[in-house]
């Protein structure tokens, strides 16, 4: 049972790997960085092994189902990998790469136990991804939680002091939550097993159904709370815009495992065939996500600084996954699902490329500090020329001079990040939002139309705010001197948007495995039959299992 | 048994959303440990309470929740209760730095202007 154990590994290499790095100590960094980068490329390869196995298999049902316990199913902890797990794996992979390689060059050195808070960040993604265990995915929650609150506070400095006790007050209030939904569940259904307690909810008497449902939308608030849905979601610019740029790259998926386990808890026990309960709560993550869209896109264009507006574009990108899901249609969900990876894959581009771009400014200007969100008004600084603007045409030529090498990749990724997040062809984010807008036509319903607006207009905001900023960086007149990018800083970002460029250019099969994901969630049947029928291996006499 | 327990509750998490409330980085601290408290006690209540009663199954008696108390709530709490400690530190290292950095107490780390 070789593939079995592949489940577990994605979570057992990173808590391995930080146990020997705390064991190398504080010094050997040369050492901690090739342990770390081989363990991270190694933890992408096996998520990747895993989605391969996972898709093999036919469509819908597919899971890889693991007993870390093999204890019998509703009693022990279970670890399934399905299509939506090993697609969530691939991309906190491919995000903590990224933005391992990106760390390397910098911010690694600006703390002491950097690599190990990193592992442990992997581990608790990895694991939440994987878990079947309703206080098993708490746990993991936890670890990954633990390891953020250390990774924003990386770097030191006041305003990241000030926003991580924000963040971590936040998380821990949203944690209790998530204990509270936990514990009314259980004593609902007398389990933790998500794929039991789905089987036992048609089961649970209409006295015990509030019970239930207040329960389930607790913990929907926990789940919300972390992918920053509208009111929830307010902690979210000030700590990404004030976290170091590769941990603001690692949380670009943080936000999604909300999304993630709302997804898989909300198909799994209140898909269609739920009965009393079915689709219960749909229309509050529709309308939550809706509100969720058009705040993230007013706050794009409210920003004046790039960390802000990526952080906004992390609330808007929440949103539509949000709304989409809520509509409970599997022709939208594998549209999203395609948006989710595209929007990832984006998201941590431009997290990462902001730093490069705050670097060539303050050669340029010096550092701006516009809107840190404590004084009200932003100003509109470029109303006004600078000292050393040119504004005389006749003062200097300026044909003829060559773009340095930097600056033109800087230029071609921001507009590569731009047109995805807008949702611009020929790009990711335009093929993920034409599958969801094709999607939403057949749904014809008032909610619907309102998405399907949301969705337009939200790509002019985005469109016209990266354009804003992009012309602010880009588009100066006088001369930019080139920042100095090290290759192992460029290098993540181009494969990053390379990735987008390969979702698009594999745009089939990547749409049919988003869809195929979708229409596995939303025939809960099929998890809980493969999670219920899975049986422990039995030690054979005088022989390894 | 019931009335006091979610007196106790109710008392705790009152008492830690007010002082969730506050200003003061060190009254957040108090709330969320009392909150915490009280989420540990719900946990432990959703699995019937019951007095004198163990989770240990004994022979010649049939394993069910009339005759034991649940264990699995219990265990929940003990890892609840390490997993909050843990994080209840974290936050109280943080707000010493916030201190130590801005000079003041405010969560915000600078007074409300009036």
């Amino acid at each position: 049972m070789t593939s079995g154990h592949l489940v577990v590994a994605p979570v057992l290499l990173p808590l391995g790997t930080a146990a020997v790095m705390l064991l190398l100590g504080e010094g050997r960094r040369r050492l901690k960085v090739a342990v770390n980068v081989s363990s991270a490329a190694a933890g992408l390869a096996i998520a990747f092994a895993l989605l391969l196995a996972v898709d093999a298999q036919p469509v819908p049902a597919a899971f890889g189902v693991y007993l870390p316990g093999n204890w019998p199913v509703p009693f022990g902890i279970v670890l399934v990998a399905d299509r939506l797990s090993a697609l969530m794996a691939v991309l906190a992979g491919t995000v903590g790469l990224a933005a391992l390689l990106f760390a390397l060059a910098r911010w690694q050195n600006a703390g002491v136990y950097f690599h190990v808070l990193f592992q442990l960040q992997l581990m608790g993604l990895y694991g939440a991804f994987l878990t079947a265990d309703l206080f098993n995915l708490f746990v993991f929650f936890e670890v990954m939680l633990a390891a953020s609150y250390g990774l924003l506070l990386h770097g030191g400095g006041a305003e990241r002091v000030r926003a991580g006790l924000h963040y971590i007050a936040i998380n821990l209030v949203a944690s209790m939550l998530f204990l509270i939904g936990v514990a009314v569940l259980y004593g609902v259904t007398g389990t933790l097993n998500m794929a039991d307690i789905a089987l036992k909810l048609s089961a649970v008497p209409v006295s015990d159904r509030g019970l239930l449902h207040a329960g389930a939308a607790i913990l929907a608030i926990a789940f919300l709370a972390k992918a920053a849905v509208w009111p929830l979601g307010f902690w979210l610019p000030p700590a990404y815009a004030a976290a170091s740029a590769p941990t603001a790259a690692v949380f670009m998926i943080l936000t999604k495992v909300g999304i993630y386990a709302t997804l898989r808890l909300w198909t799994l026990c209140f898909s269609g065939g739920a009965g009393v309960s079915a689709v219960f709560g749909g229309e509050a993550l529709v309308l939550a996500g809706l509100v969720t869209l058009a705040f993230g896109s007013f706050g794009m264009m409210a920003s004046q600084q790039l960390a802000r507006l990526a952080s906004f574009s992390v609330i808007a990108s929440s949103g539509t996954l949000v709304a989409a899901v809520g509509f409970g249609a599997p022709a939208l969900a594998g549209g999203a699902m395609f948006y989710l990876a595209s929007s990832t894959l984006a998201g941590c581009a431009l997290f990462l490329l902001v730093e490069l771009l705050e670097r060539s400014r303050q050669v340029e200007v010096g550092p701006q500090q516009m809107d840190d969100g404590n004084d009200a008004l932003p100003l509109f600084f470029d109303a006004e020329p600078l000292s050393s603007t040119n504004l005389d045409d006749n003062e200097e030529a300026l044909i003829g001079r060559a773009i340095p090498a930097a600056l033109a990749f800087l230029g071609l990724s921001f507009t590569m990040c731009a047109l995805v997040v807008a949702g611009l062809p020929p790009l990711s984010g335009f093929v993920a939002k034409l599958a969801m807008l094709s999607a939403l036509l057949d749904i014809r319903s008032a909610h619907a139309w309102m998405l399907f607006g949301l969705l337009i207009g939200s790509g002019l905001l985005a469109a016209i705010a990266l354009m804003r900023i992009g012309i602010r960086h880009f588009w100066t007149v006088g001369s930019v001197p080139a920042p100095r990018l090290r290759i192992v800083e460029t290098l993540p970002i181009a494969a990053l948007l390379g990735a987008g460029v390969l979702l698009v250019a594999q745009g089939e099969r990547v749409l049919a495995y988003a869809r195929a994901t979708a229409d596995g969630l939303h025939q809960p049947a099929l998890y809980i039959d493969a999670v219920m029928g899975a049986r422990p291996v039995r030690r054979l006499p005088g022989g390894t299992p | 048994m019931e009335i006091v327990v979610s007196l106790a509750v109710g008392v705790l998490v009152s008492a830690g959303v007010w002082l969730l409330l506050r200003p003061r980085t060190f009254q957040v601290l108090i709330g969320l440990s009392l909150l915490s408290y009280a989420v540990n006690l719900f946990i432990f209540s959703v699995g019937s309470l019951a007095i004198d009663q163990e989770p240990i199954v004994k022979p010649r008696l049939a394993a069910n929740l009339a005759n034991y108390t649940d264990p699995l709530p219990q265990s929940l709490v003990l890892t609840a209760i390490v997993i909050g400690f843990a994080t209840t530190a974290l936050f109280l290292v943080v707000l010493l730095a916030l201190r130590g950095l801005s000079g003041g107490d405010h969560v915000d780390g600078q007074e409300e202007r009036l």
